[in-house]
């Protein structure tokens, strides 16, 4: 996807899911056809909630609410579900809506990334460097997946575009002493940000988890704040499992922000309703594409538009 | 080990509502539209927190209602039984079918192109393909990565061969794929490689010049096998995408990856039944070695979330000593003591059955690993035998005149600690406190279940006793 497409967070948002065709409120008008709101419509749009992975939860909680109102005759027609839908959903999102800020007190300000394989970490991290570097940050990259062959290099790469320092050992070094190097040397380099990355790891996986545990607190050592944000990247396209992932690193390091990533497919990404309902974790960013610059700061209402209305109608 | 413990509701929810139907439907001599609607329900919505996609979903329980109709239940099965098992045999038709290829026929290099979406998992999936060739079919094997997009793949894959002792078919970051595939084709042939193994670049399934790229990645190397990498985790999403690789590349396979975690994998049955192609392998794991045929019997289980529950059921049906179980029962009906004989043989029961290790297996993970290691609690089993081995007849029977200086010489004489035989003692009197208060219909409904049903929450019956093994 070209990075030079519409700048507008919902635009983009609704530019690639309109690639899909298939979205909440596409074919509704069809389906209900004018009639007045009754089960069949309700249930119409619980399956279409179901099939954006909102999860049974939600999704029943979503619906309830809106059978409520329409039993108090309180929704009219069609076009009134659907916006009570999208009211529903952004006031769920809202309190979650909360972008990052880097806080220039701290020096460096310490972002650990962390997600499930192929989640997509460092993409998002050569995203964030962008972003931040053409803030004028002086940034610093942490190549912590020291387990994956060629993860330092892929994310040398990443360092060489967007101008940001690269920390680094050898393939199969101690994850948390490249951590601790690289708080340290950030620092006296005098860097803005660190960003550091880490090797995926599947939530079940107790060992791993609890290596991430070690990371943290050595990069503690360094700096007893640090550090000041745990991104878990989490992919759109994944279902269920996500709220699981959510739970258990959130549970492991203190995730204190979300990125979902991969949305400028056709999956919706509705998982984050479950996780935004349950763990109340901000969600900071979206990742739309490939490119550095297809980025974005979650926007709750836009989010919600975007699932319920896709394509302009 | 304290890790924080993953919500179970989802599984706790299914077994527990399905042994809940199967306890209704227990007694009645048919399946009817009635008496499994509730079920048919809770399935469906088990279905759905499993990922599996909707329309898959709808497919799957008309399939299953059909066959459930006026299904004759055999008497020695409760209809609840003929249900599970339907359920089971039908998901394991769906998910098996004709397996898959791997024949190597053609003449080589036998080609094989990996394709799906970012993250999925392809690089490391082709390296793995590449070991298991190696080491299982003694095929000299050829790696090509056409993924000149994100950074460092290629070189990640010429790593990953290395490791495995495959060769590798160097390229160009920024070439062009098609090109680069088309000289590994040739290289395959110059050096005389078995096998040629082409990684793509993850791509999204609407992405049109990309998908197109595929196709023409296929078309020159001709490809024998067009394997779809999934991941495990993925959601609904899964049907679409595997929608459209199956139209673009004419698939003749699926992978699925990261299945080594706590999903429960749904979008296998969802990518299975859109591409009416076999799944193949599962990543179950980082290491090169982390492959494994696919399991249609072990995925329908997890997809349940009933691990191999039916498996279980079995085992235990066939290893509990009934005449054991009547005797005990008989006894606690009449009013008579439980002692420690009859805690022993319990014990023993469980030993027989391959130890708690065999059982565990069989659990679902999300459920096996809320309990302690199998290892710990077989070897709890063995000290609690032997600690009641270690008495007199009399402390057998008579269990409150086991005063200190009896725990000390029983703690001797079992080789563990006096603390160990408190712990027994202590979880003895909960039991006969329990038995006592089964005394009269409890026992004789637990035992019904025993003889011929899902064992209600999936506990062995005969009673695992509370706080016994793997609690």
């Amino acid at each position: 996807m070209p990075s030079d497409a519409p700048t507008g967070f919902f635009q983009r948002l609704r530019a690639a899911f309109s690639r899909g065709g298939e979205t909440l409120s596409a074919g509704l008008g069809a389906v209900l056809g004018g009639r007045k709101i009754d089960a069949a419509a309700l249930e119409e749009l619980e399956t279409r909630l179901l099939q954006a992975d909102c999860g049974v939860t939600v999704t029943e909680e979503l619906i309830e609410g809106l059978r409520k109102r329409v039993a108090r005759q309180q929704l009219g027609d069609v076009d009134a579900l659907l916006a009570a839908l999208r009211e529903d959903i952004t006031a769920l999102l809202t309190p979650v809506a909360q972008p990052l800020v880097i806080d220039r007190a701290h020096q460096p300000f310490t972002i650990l990334v962390v997600g499930v394989n192929g989640s997509g970490k460092t993409t998002t991290i050569g995203k964030l460097a962008q972003r931040y570097g053409a803030d004028g940050l002086k940034v610093v990259l942490a190549a912590g997946d020291t387990f994956r062959a060629a993860a330092v290099e892929q994310i040398g790469v990443w360092a060489t575009r967007t101008g940001a320092e690269l920390v680094a050992q050898a393939t199969g070094a101690d994850p948390a002493a490249v951590a601790f190097d690289a708080l340290q040397s950030a620092r006296a380099r005098g860097a803005d940000l660190l960003i550091a990355d880490t090797a995926g790891r599947l939530q079940a996986q107790t060992h791993l988890m609890e290596e991430l545990r070690k990371v943290r607190r050595v990069l503690g050592k360094v700096d007893p704040s640090a550090p000041q944000e745990v991104l878990l990247v989490i992919d759109a396209t994944q279902g269920q499992n996500a709220l699981a992932q959510a739970q258990q690193f959130h549970a492991a390091v203190g995730v204190t922000g979300l990125v979902l990533t991969k949305l400028d497919g056709t999956a919706r990404g509705g998982i984050v309703l479950a996780i935004a309902r349950q763990l109340k974790l901000p969600i900071r960013f979206v990742g739309l594409g490939e490119q550095a610059g297809d980025f974005a700061e979650f926007d709750a209402a836009a989010f919600a538009r975007a699932l319920v209305d896709g394509p302009a109608v | 080990m304290c890790h924080p413990r993953y919500n179970h509701a989802v599984f706790d929810t299914l077994s527990q509502k399905l042994a809940r139907t199967v306890q209704n439907l227990r007694g009645k001599g048919r399946i009817s539209d009635d008496n499994i609607a509730e079920t048919l329900r809770e399935l469906r919505m088990a279905l759905i927190e499993a990922d599996v996609a909707l329309p898959v979903i709808k497919t799957f329980i008309d399939g299953v209602r059909v066959k459930a109709q006026g299904a004759e239940v055999a008497t020695s099965l409760t209809p609840g039984q003929v249900f599970v098992s339907i359920l089971h045999r039908e998901l394991v038709e769906l998910m098996g079918g004709p397996q898959a290829g791997f024949e190597l026929r053609a003449q080589p290099p036998y080609v094989v192109l990996l394709a799906g979406l970012q993250g999925a998992g392809k690089t490391t999936t082709a390296a793995k393909l590449a070991r298991w060739l190696i080491e299982s079919r003694r095929k000299r094997v050829l790696l090509v990565s056409t993924d000149v997009r994100r950074p460092a793949a290629i070189l990640q894959l010429q790593r990953l061969a290395e490791q495995v002792g495959a060769g590798f078919h160097p390229a160009e970051a920024g070439g062009d794929p098609v090109a680069i595939a088309a000289a590994a084709l040739e290289a395959a042939r110059q050096g005389v490689y078995d096998v040629l193994i082409v990684d793509t670049a993850g791509r999204l399934h609407i992405d049109e010049s990309l998908m197109d790229e595929a196709r023409a990645i296929d078309r020159a190397v001709a490809a024998h096998e067009r394997l779809f990498v999934v991941d495990a985790m993925a959601g609904q999403d899964a049907l679409q995408s595997a929608r459209a690789f199956g139209a673009a590349l004419d698939l003749t396979g699926i992978i699925l990856t990261k299945a080594d975690g706590d999903s429960r994998g749904g979008a296998a049955l969802s990518v299975r039944q859109v591409t009416g192609k076999p799944i193949v392998f599962l990543g179950v794991g980082e290491k090169s070695d982390a492959l494994q045929p696919f399991d249609p019997e072990r995925m329908a289980g997890r997809i349940l979330g009933m691990g191999d529950v039916v498996a279980l059921v079995e085992q235990v049906q066939g290893k509990v000593d009934a005449a054991e179980a009547e005797r005990l029962a008989k006894k606690v009906v009449a009013g008579e003591r439980f002692d420690l004989y009859d805690l022993r043989g319990q014990l023993q029961q469980l030993q027989g059955m391959g130890g708690l290790g065999a059982l565990m297996d069989k659990l679902p993970a999300q459920m096996a690993r809320g309990a302690m290691p199998a290892d710990q609690g077989d070897a709890q089993l063995r000290r609690q035998v032997a600690i009641i081995n270690s008495m007199t007849h009399r402390e057998r029977r008579r269990p409150e005149i086991i005063d200190g200086s009896r725990r000390r010489r029983i703690a001797a004489g079992s080789g563990t600690q006096v603390q160990d035989v408190n712990r027994l003692l202590k979880q003895f009197v909960e039991m006969q406190r329990m038995m006592k208060s089964m005394k009269g219909g409890k026992m004789r409904r637990m035992l019904g279940a025993l003889k011929g049903g899902m064992p209600p929450g999936g506990m062995p019956p005969g009673g695992l006793p509370p706080g016994f093994g793997g609690r």
